[in-house]
């Protein structure tokens, strides 16, 4: 009895991973990190992380819808979610609910979609975002809370939902009573009016190695991102030589002139260094391809990170390293094409 | 001398060298090792496969209605083309037919079908009196005429492997036993059961060839293996024969990852291990070749692992070439009731049949029929990432990927840059692509159209030389004409050259006219 | 100011110089661009480009005589190769000089052939084989699908029969992908290359 069978393409095997399952791993690995940004400032992270990956799903599903493109597999991947997180975890606490608004619309509607979708986007879609509203919307980005240990007044969830529904600050206050300086823009004044860091230091903003708090806070992504080096969903390149580049650089700046130049551990613990070094730059669609790239990809955000700290209009520059290493990173890739085997001069057996 | 080196990285110390990439899979073999191999019972009708279309470099050797013996030549074609097909049993022919010849595009082909007359009867046989003392020349005729291909999956014509292998000097002969793609265990039960024809084997090509060593490649879980091959080792006091383990790493029995491992050098692109001074041909080759040519057996049967959790009883079956596949099934218990796919080959390169009608070819080594759980649900195919796994795990150091996209779209000369004619189509980075990207079908795809836009182009270029050959060849009758004009005008014009030429010509006319008066 | 307009001055002749000199040192030299544009075509010699022969085509082309949409055994893939080597836009296959169709070969047949060789003469690439009141026949393989052996056989027994797909190529296909993300498919057996 001839017994016929539908044919399927190779290998023959039950599938070994999904690209929902890579993003849901990178989004449980920023969990604690998220836990501890509440924890040191409320409970306002966690409402912009709503209003964010609400607006990125349906931007997402607008933008499928409009393209003709399939719903479910893609709305399913949570690709646009992370990207919102990641949004969420730059901004201030308290911003408005408009900057979520805007900012994911710029972060999945132009620098996603209009590229070509999941896979296609040349930028990271987060740091769009976050580089457009940051640009477009100075005070609203700049009104950080300081940690609720030295806060003199710590917005509650009804407040914060309040504040962030308004627009207005918190409580009854007003901004300059609400918010405080970030360690990084404490150096950047100290610098900018001649007093020197160790001076600046005094303030009780600072913690042991960055601002208090915020050391904390970036510790556990260190912790998340080590757990997805372990688990293979990233590769060690990128992480390695940013916050070696950095730590290189800010030693040979400190060592120079330590009036002006923080001390190595107080960069790559301050501002976005360890969460740009083991989340936004390793971004694979709008990385390197290879290995060899991703070295020069991740020195090359190390690089311009510093010197937009150090020399630049902006207290922090790891997103705008992260859009301008984009831009090279096609260059980059096509002069560190690996050698393939059995060509080039290593080891050939040939002739 | 490179051949030198080579064997210098290979003597000092038979260091084994890690291949780049890969991966550790599940082996799933134990299931189908626990029996021995048992001869398949011979099915109603055989349906033994045509290297090609009648006519077109192959020759039918038998009429429909004609009485043929197991061995008997029933066809011949190109060396090139596959070389002799012989029948796979005593019986009758009973005629050629169109039906699958378990290709991977699915298609039929020319078929010739025997009854069996259940006798199994073998030919004359005529083996070589001592192939001690044959000349290598005779033993590469008698592994050509008997059929021999290569049966580790490739079927590439052993005689004509082993012709071009000896013209370039080959000083060691390794002997491919590393079956790496999971489920699959033919080579190992080969190993284990019949130990000294491999040995004979080996000695045989390395005589052919004029290989100094063999080396056996085997696995590092081949416990059972090592043991029955160092015993029939002892037995022949074959000093110049050893045998190595090497990791289980899938693909690690790949011929060029092989060489890898063994010598710590790559196979240059483009080219062979022939190149190295090194030939490479799997075990139940070297068995087929002791077999042609010390008892005058052609390669008729082979050992097929039939496997997988659609088969309720897995084994391993030594089968006749045109055997239905049902047939093997039917002796391993039949189906399970789940069974969803039947695939010719491994899980990683092995490729889906749509009927069991289809027949035991050279190539098949395994029969894996899959249940709905063990294969992938037609996902859909999401766009690539970039996350690089598959760059991490591709043996041949390549970026998939980055093939993937030069060949969906169309860009051929950076599909080449990027090495995709290097590609071994292990299906490794298929397997961890989290897009599901069915990547080796993309290569395939690709390795295709480059091969018909370069058999385009060459004929393209043909076409080219011919048209200018013709134009020149019509130019150059068009010039002689008119020297050949020119010339006479000149004689013509010239009184007395003239008066010479009409006499003469009255001449000629007169003698011919003589001649005919005279008959 | 006087210095503003020295030091522009100085740069543009030092850029100029520069310029000029990289212009020499880099130039790449390649294959006159009429061989370039001959390799594109595919040699059917067929005629129906109004010119004799892919040969003075290219040369037309190369001259600026001829567009490059004039091919039909070359495609919209030889047009488009063809004009990604000019620097042109691709432009549709003018209908005035035929379809594109699939490849062909002539086929004679045997019994109605009468051996006039007229056949033999037209045949731009000696692809039939035959003499005077001898059998004549096509050589598969050599054949362009021309079609200028049709018009000169008196007896009308030259059949035009579209030659058969390779035999592997339904082995591999490509791959379906996702709905509309996989990009234009590139057609074979029309697009003679892109070198």
């Amino acid at each position: 009895m001839i017994r016929r069978f539908d044919t399927g393409g190779a290998p023959h095997f039950p599938p070994q991973t999904t690209v929902a399952r890579v993003m849901l791993q990178v989004i449980a690995a920023l969990v604690p990190a998220v836990a501890a940004h509440a924890w040191f400032f409320g409970p306002g992270i966690l409402v912009q992380i709503l209003l964010a990956a609400s607006f990125a799903v349906v931007f997402e599903a607008a933008s499928l819808a409009v393209r003709r493109r399939p719903l479910r597999p893609f709305l399913g991947d949570f690709s646009a979610v992370l990207t919102a997180i990641l949004f969420a975890l730059c901004i201030p606490p308290l911003a408005p609910w408009w900057i979520a608004l805007i900012g994911m619309f710029f972060a999945i509607v132009v620098a996603k979609h209009l590229f070509g979708g999941l896979g296609h986007n040349l930028f990271n879609p987060a740091m769009v975002g976050y580089v457009v509203v940051l640009i477009s919307f100075p005070q609203a980005m700049t009104a950080w809370l300081p940690p609720a240990a030295i806060a003199s007044y710590s917005p509650g969830l009804a407040d914060t939902l309040m504040a962030i529904a308004s627009g207005g600050p918190p409580g009854g206050l007003s901004w300059d009573a609400a918010t405080g300086a970030t360690p990084l823009d404490a150096i950047r004044t100290a610098v900018a009016t001649g007093r020197t860091i160790a001076e600046a230091r005094q303030s009780p903003i600072f913690g042991d190695f960055g601002g208090l708090g915020w050391e904390w806070i970036a510790n556990w992504y260190a912790l998340g991102g080590l757990w997805l080096l372990w688990r293979r969903i990233i590769g060690w390149e990128v992480p390695v030589t940013m916050i070696g580049t950095v730590l290189l650089l800010g030693l040979a700046g400190w060592l120079l002139d330590p009036g002006s130049n923080p001390a190595p551990l107080q960069h790559v613990f301050s501002g976005a260094l360890i969460v740009g070094a083991f989340f936004i730059a390793t971004d694979p669609v709008s990385g390197c391809t290879s290995a060899r790239g991703r070295l020069v990809f991740g020195a090359g955000v190390g690089v311009i990170t510093l010197v937009i700290r150090r020399w630049g209009g902006y207290p922090d520059g790891v997103a705008f390293a992260v859009l301008l290493m984009n831009m090279f990173a096609p260059l980059i890739d096509r002069y560190t094409r690996p050698r393939i085997f059995g060509h080039g001069d290593r080891k050939r057996g040939g002739s | 001398m490179q051949t030198d080196r080579v064997e210098q990285a290979m003597r000092a110390g038979q260091r084994l060298h890690r291949i780049p990439g890969g991966l550790r899979l599940q082996h799933n073999k134990s299931v189908s090792c626990e029996l021995p191999v048992a001869k398949a019972a011979l099915p109603p009708r055989l349906y033994v496969p045509l290297p090609g279309p009648i006519g077109v470099g192959v020759g039918l050797l038998v009429k429909p209605g004609q009485r043929v013996r197991k061995g008997d030549p029933i066809a011949r074609s190109d060396p090139g083309a596959g070389g002799w097909v012989h029948a796979p049993t005593s019986g009758t022919v009973d005629s050629v037919v169109s039906h699958p010849v378990s290709h991977p595009s699915g298609r039929e082909g020319p078929c010739v079908v025997i009854e069996p007359d259940g006798l199994d009867g073998w030919t004359d046989l005529h083996p070589l009196d001592d192939w001690r003392l044959a000349d290598p020349g005779e033993l590469r005729r008698v592994i050509s005429e008997a059929g021999i291909v290569g049966l580790g999956g490739a079927v590439f014509p052993t005689g004509v492997k082993v012709a071009e292998a000896s013209e370039r000097g080959i000083h060691t002969l390794i002997l491919n036993g590393a079956e790496c793609e999971p489920y699959i265990s033919c080579d190992q039960m080969l190993m284990r059961e019949q130990p000294a024809s491999i040995v004979l084997g080996a000695r045989i090509l390395q005589r052919a060839v004029g290989a100094r060593r063999t080396i056996i490649a085997i696995e590092d879980q081949m416990d059972a293996v090592r043991h029955a091959l160092e015993g029939a080792l002892r037995e022949a006091a074959a000093a110049d024969i050893e045998i190595v383990t090497v990791a289980a790493v899938y693909p690690q029995g790949g011929e060029k990852q092989l060489v890898q491992a063994l010598t710590g050098l790559e196979v240059p692109g483009g080219g062979r291990p022939t190149d190295l001074g090194l030939l490479c041909q799997n075990v139940a080759t070297a068995t087929a070749v002791a077999r042609a040519v010390a008892e005058g057996k052609p390669l008729v049967e082979r050992i097929v692992t039939v496997t997988g959790n659609g088969v309720r009883r897995p084994r391993n079956l030594l089968a006749p070439v045109g055997a239905p596949i049902a047939s093997l099934i039917d002796q391993c218990g039949g189906y399970e009731p789940n069974a969803a796919r039947l695939v010719l080959g491994g899980p990683m390169m092995g490729y889906p049949l749509a009927t069991d009608s289809s027949p035991v070819i050279k190539a098949a080594n395994c029969i894996l029929v899959l249940t709905a759980d063990d294969i992938r649900p037609p996902q859909p195919e999401m766009p690539c990432i970039r996350c690089g796994e598959c760059a991490r795990v591709c043996p041949a150091l390549l970026l998939p990927q980055q093939i993937a996209w030069t060949v969906r779209n169309g860009l051929w000369d950076e599909a080449i840059d990027f090495g995709l004619s290097d590609c071994i189509e292990c299906g490794c980075c298929d397997f961890v692509c989290p897009s599901h990207i069915p990547l080796v079908d993309w290569f395939r795809h690709g390795k295709l159209e480059l091969r018909l836009r370069a058999a385009e182009r060459r004929r393209a270029d043909i076409a080219r030389e011919r048209f200018e050959a013709r134009e020149a060849r019509l130019a150059r009758i068009k010039r002689e004409r008119g020297e050949r004009m020119a010339e006479k005008k000149r004689v013509l014009a010239d009184e007395g050259a003239r008066q010479e030429k009409i006499a003469a010509a009255v001449e000629r006319a007169r003698s011919r006219n003589r001649g005919k008066d005279a008959t | 100011m006087l210095i503003a307009v020295l030091c522009f001055t100085l740069l543009g002749v030092l850029f100029g110089l520069g310029l000029g000199w990289a212009a020499r040192r880099f130039r790449v030299d390649s294959d006159p661009v009429v061989d370039r544009i001959d390799a594109l075509l595919p040699q059917t010699q067929c005629g129906q480009c109004n010119y004799p022969g892919c040969r003075p085509y290219a040369e037309a082309i190369a001259a600026g005589e001829a567009q490059i949409n004039q091919c039909p055994p070359g495609g919209e893939a030889g047009i488009r190769a063809l004009a990604d080597l000019l620097g042109v836009e691709p432009l549709p296959l003018n209908p005035d000089n035929g379809e594109e169709q699939p490849r062909t070969v002539a086929v004679i047949d045997e019994s109605i052939c009468i051996g006039c060789t007229l056949c033999i003469q037209a045949c731009p690439v000696d692809a039939i084989v035959g003499a005077s009141k001898q059998m004549h026949t096509v050589i598969e393989e050599e054949c362009t699908g021309c079609d200028l052996c049709l018009p000169p056989c008196p007896v009308d027994c030259i059949a035009m029969v579209v030659a058969g797909p390779p035999i592997e190529a339904p082995a591999w296909p490509r791959p379906a992908g996702l709905t509309g993300m996989t990009g234009p498919a590139p057609p074979f057996a029309q697009d003679p290359g892109t070198r």
